[in-house]
């Protein structure tokens, strides 16, 4: 689906499906240099089970027009935005590293519009190499080779994807590739300038559900351990063997984890209703 | 800065998308010699039917040891991924009917195997899909043969018979230009000797049957997608509706949005395999994959006796030319050492100085030599291409291929080069009587 967001023509998957009024929604938010696509599997199972599901592409991304945005706070900003274009009141935000931290943002600056939120893959701070930063900024191609290297855990890296037939380091780097001149290194800045999320952490109210991988070396497990301390109403998963990619490493496990906080509980339930008072059969 | 670790071609070959299986501790990769597989519930049933989780339904979609074989051929080739098919022809039709239907044109070299030459002339135009070829050297006759329902180029790594080496580089930035993908049949050169995808090419498809496999005792193919065409963008827009346009077929699904990078993968496993259903056997996959364990070092040998046997044709009397790119004499002398510097493979063709009668009688008198319809086996083979594999052509094409009468096709095995060396020379002495 395209919408329009602040005049850009921006991108949202919807899992082939129509927005539906009475169905509560759910938006994806991806990482850096990334696009909907890392969400293909638990975002279609999701507008396919219930809920009316946003797969955004970032400003500057996939098939969204504009320029990447500069930090984690306008990103958390655009989010609304988004559910504004959308004719949608409230929603669960979901969103993998970079976007775990704009998701975190935008449920402590917009506690009105989001319901719940599930952070994979966060640090707060979120460390970014100087290294990888000049690589980015030079628009070097190992800047996506670091990344690759970084994100998928050690037995990972020789494959054996869940998905039959696709070559999981090869996809990853060759969605890096896609995007644009700038468009990383202005990610990566983003992270690295986030300074807020402690403080973030401590104003968030709604259910958050945490998903680490516990071989995750662009984000380890500690670097999210004061963040999440902070928070109030909280779950926090850990997945074995699994590296910061791990929406393409565990697809299933990641789903898993996804719909359980979904059904458990009232304040989770609660979470993803499109309209206060209206259950969910997700 | 330094790089980042990755595993290198050999290591990779060895193993990329295996691990040792899980259940039992095997380290050599199962055959899962089974249609289907068990569903843990309803819910997970319909999930995998409607791609909302992974893994296998039935094995004409997918399977677990053909899955392998798929990741590591994607992995080699520095692709996204691949689908492994029962024949490197079932990988080339799969290439053409995911993205062509009727009233579709493709722009091809001339100088094809025969096989691909008779399924693009004599086969595809019966299903409304024509072809246009073309000298595979002139750019200008690949721009010149562009017409608004083009959708393909297609060429060979290395033109079969006369090793014409495909311009990559230049042929795809044509295409590119034009909004069209390059389909590159890599069967010849394999990822140890080139890269497509490095060179520009959009997808790549090999009749596993030969070197990747290596020992003349299965068939197969595989098709991988480089994952870098944008099927929806810029001058392909428009042109590629199966991937871009709600597909009936699969709850109207846009495969272009379902994934940026394998749109054509998708629709080429949800459409093609499932419904033209010419998919790989698990075995056959497990016999693909102990070949490639040794792909380096074969085709390492492979192009050092070639080299052998090459130098010695090329200085023999009764041999008036041969046609291997490495050779000073031949026309793509130069470009072969920018796209092939590991050298030019191990199958190809040269003229004998005499008649027909003599070719066949240098044939018959070959002892090492099997005189078969096959190339890339282990065993070395010879074959003369204008009465077998490319009988079916006419005399103008065959020309024009740069067959002639007195063309003899050979595909260098592994043995003692001397050996090999020393059965030649005895075939041509007997010939030259």
């Amino acid at each position: 689906m395209r919408i329009a967001v602040d005049g850009s023509d921006c991108y949202a998957y919807t899992g082939s499906r129509a927005l539906d009024a009475q169905k509560p929604a759910i938006v994806f938010v991806h990482g850096a240099a990334n696009d909907h696509s890392v969400w293909a599997l638990q975002s279609r199972y999701f507008a396919h089970h219930g809920y009316n599901v946003l797969a955004m592409d970032l400003p500057g991304h996939g098939h969204s027009g504009g320029a990447a945005l500069a930090t984690v706070e306008a990103i958390a900003d655009w989010i609304p935005r988004v559910l504004d274009a959308a004719g949608i009141a409230k929603a669960a935000v979901v969103g993998h590293s970079m976007g775990s931290l704009a998701t975190l943002a935008c449920a402590a600056r917009h506690p009105d519009r989001v319901t719940a939120i599930a952070l994979l893959g966060p640090a707060v701070p979120m460390f970014v190499s100087d290294e990888l930063l000049a690589a980015a900024l030079d628009h070097d191609h190992v800047a996506y080779e670091l990344i690759n290297g970084w994100s998928f855990s050690a037995g990972k890296q020789l494959g054996g994807n869940a998905v039959p037939g696709m070559w999981l380091t090869g996809n990853a780097m060759r969605l890096m590739e896609r995007t644009g001149p700038g468009v990383l290194h202005t990610d990566l800045l983003a992270c690295r300038s986030y300074a807020d999320g402690l403080a973030d952490a401590v104003a968030v109210r709604c259910p958050v559900l945490a998903i680490m991988g516990e071989r995750d070396l662009m984000t380890p497990v500690k670097g999210a351990q004061t963040m999440l301390a902070a928070l109030a109403d909280k779950r926090v998963v850990t997945l074995a063997d699994t590296g910061h990619a791990m929406m393409a490493e565990q697809p299933d496990a990641v789903l898993d984890a996804l719909r359980a906080f979904y059904r458990s509980g009232t304040s989770a339930s609660q979470a993803f209703l499109f309209k206060p008072g209206r259950t969910l059969s997700g | 800065m330094s790089r980042p670790k990755t595993h290198r071609f050999d290591t990779l070959s060895l193993h990329a998308g295996s691990k040792p299986d899980p259940a039992t501790g095997a380290r050599a990769t199962p055959i899962y010699q089974s249609t289907s597989f068990v569903f843990p519930d309803t819910d997970h049933a319909a999930a995998l039917f409607n791609m909302e989780r992974a893994g296998h339904v039935y094995s004409r979609i997918s399977n677990p040891t053909v899955a392998v074989l798929e990741e590591r051929v994607a992995a080699l080739e520095g692709g996204v991924g691949a689908i492994a098919t029962a024949s490197g022809q079932a990988a080339m039709h799969l290439a053409i009917v995911t993205l062509l239907g009727a009233g579709s044109h493709i722009v091809a070299s001339r100088s094809l195997y025969g096989g691909s030459h008779n399924l693009l002339d004599y086969t595809l135009p019966r299903f409304g899909i024509e072809t246009t070829f073309v000298d595979p050297r002139s750019i200008d006759a690949w721009r010149a043969a562009i017409r608004p329902n083009t959708r393909l180029f297609f060429g060979e790594t290395l033109g079969n018979p006369g090793l014409d080496v495909l311009d990559i580089p230049r042929v795809a930035g044509l295409a590119h230009e034009c909004g069209l993908p390059l389909l590159i049949d890599s069967t010849f050169t394999t990822p140890w000797l080139m890269r497509p995808f490095d060179h520009g090419a959009d997808l790549v498809f090999h009749s596993a049957t030969k070197f990747l496999s290596g020992h003349g005792v299965v068939v197969g193919g595989v098709l991988v997608d480089s994952g870098r065409f944008d099927w929806d963008e810029g001058p392909a827009r428009g042109k590629f509706p199966t991937l871009t346009e709600p597909y009936r077929g699969f709850h109207d699904m846009i495969f272009s949005e379902e994934s940026t990078t394998a749109a054509f993968l998708l629709r080429a496993r949800r459409e093609g395999i499932r419904d033209f259903g010419a998919c790989m056997a698990p075995f056959t996959a497990f016999q693909v994959l102990q070949g490639i364990e040794t792909l380096p070092l074969r085709m390492a040998r492979h192009v050092e006796n070639t080299r052998r046997v090459v130098a010695f044709l090329a200085a023999h009397p009764f041999v008036s030319e041969v046609g291997y790119p490495e050779l000073p004499g031949h026309p793509d002398h130069a470009l072969a050492k920018v796209l092939l510097p590991r050298g030019c493979g191990a199958v190809f063709s040269f003229n004998l100085r005499g008649t027909r009668a003599q070719g066949r009688k240098f044939i018959e008198a070959l002892k090492l030599f099997s005189h078969l319809a096959n190339v890339g086996d282990a065993k070395s083979l010879v074959i003369h291409p204008a009465s077998t594999t490319h009988f079916r052509m006419s005399a103008d094409d065959l020309v024009k291929s740069g067959i002639t009468e007195g063309t003899i096709r050979l595909s260098i095995g592994l043995e003692d080069p001397d050996d090999l060396i020393e059965d030649l020379g005895r075939a041509l002495h007997s010939a030259e009587k």
